[in-house]
């Protein structure tokens, strides 16, 4: 018997259940959103409830659980979700991605490669990724069921006759075994190509209460026009603090002069880079 | 001649109230089909279930397809269907609101159906868009201005660019000149002579205005509580008109 009074993850197992159910079944139909009954969590919603639903449903005791914000492991959400999974379900934490085998993540893919033995679990916001062309629920599960997706072309037309290129830059559509398209969570289109991985890669929406999955070495490709090709592209600069310059960068404005700088988004890749070279 | 759309005895009820009842009709290419009648007769019920809006409760609608020859559209699966809207067919809504993307450029309303029957490269896309605006008389400088900037004149051309940039064969258009006035009604009915005589399209006209049947309509037929009361060449019927209600209907027709 352990010393907290929650079952094991919180949730109980009934409605852990519940979400491996939905879970199996996204897996089984990569890239299809799958509803299931989400439930209250004690955190707003907008802060990771279905990520955390999904993360909770996987634990086990002898997992070891990696939380990202925006890449970086010390942002008051990632704290926050990982001291709540310390305290309910008395797991293993680390900050280093090669040591974790369930890492939830907010807006980012980890830099360093995953492995076969972990999973990646996503926090979703907006689930649907036709949502703000079609505002009807109805029509848009009619839309994926018949793979009627021209309007996601609309949306990249739209930007290359305004912007002079496609500018969607996060959340950019990909089409999940030439069957779906899904929505990739608000991640930067320079993560699209490792989404392509050897992990397993669950997405929850817990708000929405749609789960859906991306199962390893699932070809998933970027949308775009045969003359206006998928660029992942990022900031050009190496990074201000460990010079990596293949990794994804936040700006950071450091004073009011307009002085910036750009380091990593994923702290623990420049950490240990940082590390490596010290 | 195989005809384009063979109508069988279409019916459809609201409960106990008839849309339409017993409707047959035959269409054959490069015709136009004027139905004509006054509000409440069943014209737009008859519309959207021929366009498979509506599922009809009663009859069958064949359409000569390109590939297999005449099939049953009530039949069809709805993939088999939606894919017939966007290429063989057009629809035509009054108001062009229900027909345009109103927050999407006006190339991008032209571009959508191109896209959604799998054109992937902009440049082909933005040209036949192009090629479209012209058509219409809209200028190309306006290409990436949204329906909403437009007039309610350029709304309805650009719908009908929008609608016949895949090349359909067949036409529906539900009032396309309601709620314009008179002179940019006239310049729209020429614009849609013009195209339908250029691109031997078959269309079905709906209107209770006699003087866009006469100028667009080879055949014209005149409903009553959902049933045809009578049909016949146009100007046959508008000169000669024999049932009661067509007769009404003609000498009711104000002249200036």
């Amino acid at each position: 018997m352990r010393d907290t009074d929650y079952n094991f993850a919180y949730l109980d197992e009934q409605t852990k259940r519940m979400i491996r159910r939905a879970i199996l079944k996204g897996v089984a139909v990569p890239g299809y959103q799958v509803p299931f009954a989400s439930r209250e969590m004690p955190m707003p919603y907008g802060w990771g409830t279905g990520g955390v639903q999904v993360t909770a449903a996987c634990l086990t005791p002898e997992d070891t659980l990696k939380v990202i914000d925006q890449g970086a492991d010390d942002t008051t959400n990632a704290v926050s979700i990982r001291k709540f999974f310390e305290k309910t379900a008395e797991i293993a934490v680390t900050e280093r991605t090669a040591e974790a085998t369930i890492i939830q993540t907010r807006h980012r893919i980890p830099e360093t490669p995953l492995t076969e033995a972990q999973i990646l679990v996503y926090q979703v916001p907006m689930p649907e990724p036709l949502r703000f062309l079609e505002p009807s629920e109805v029509e848009t599960r009619k839309m994926h069921a018949l793979q009627d997706y021209g309007l996601m072309h609309v949306k990249l037309y739209e930007d290359i006759a305004r912007h002079g290129e496609i500018a969607t830059a996060y959340s950019y559509p990909v089409m999940v075994e030439d069957r779906y398209v899904m929505s990739p969570s608000p991640i930067p289109k320079f993560d699209n190509p490792r989404l392509v991985s050897a992990a397993l890669q669950l997405f929850g929406a817990g708000r929405e209460q749609r789960i859906y999955a991306v199962p390893p070495h699932t070809r998933v490709v970027s949308l775009d026009f045969e003359d206006h090709p998928f660029d992942p592209s990022k900031a050009p600069h190496p990074c201000a603090l460990c010079g990596a310059e293949d990794s994804y960068l936040d700006e950071v404005i450091t004073d009011d002069r307009g002085s910036r700088m750009f380091v990593c988004s994923d702290t623990d890749y420049c950490a240990g880079r940082r590390g490596e070279a010290a | 001649m195989t005809p384009l759309l063979d109508v069988q005895s279409l019916g459809k009820s609201y409960g106990g109230r008839i849309g339409c009842a017993d409707v047959s009709l035959r269409l054959y290419p490069g015709e136009v089909l004027g139905i004509v009648g006054e509000s409440g007769s069943g014209k737009s019920t008859l519309l959207n279930c021929l366009a498979g809006h509506l599922p009809p409760d009663t009859g069958r609608v064949i359409f000569d397809t390109r590939a297999e020859g005449p099939r049953d559209v009530l039949t069809m699966s709805e993939p088999e269907r939606r894919m017939l809207g966007r290429t063989d067919w057009a629809f035509v809504h009054q108001n062009p609101r229900d027909g345009l993307r109103m927050r999407i450029s006006a190339g991008g309303n032209v571009g959508e159906r191109l896209m959604a029957v799998g054109a992937r490269h902009y440049g082909e896309i933005r040209a036949q868009a192009t090629d479209w605006l012209a058509r219409v008389e809209i200028a190309e400088a306006r290409i990436d201005d949204r329906p909403s900037a437009f007039s309610g004149g350029m709304q309805q051309r650009l719908q009908i660019a929008r609608n016949l940039v895949t090349g359909p064969r067949l036409v529906f258009m539900d009032e396309p000149t309601g709620g314009l006035d008179v002179s940019v009604q006239a310049r729209l009915l020429d614009l849609i002579r013009g195209l339908v005589r250029r691109m031997g399209l078959s269309a079905i006209v709906v209107t209770h205005d006699l003087a866009v049947v006469r100028l667009l309509a080879d055949r014209l037929m005149v409903m009553k509580d959902g049933h045809v009361i009578e049909t016949g060449l146009t100007d046959q019927v508008l000169d000669d008109p024999q049932a009661p209600y067509t007769q009404l209907l003609v000498s009711s027709v104000l002249q200036v």
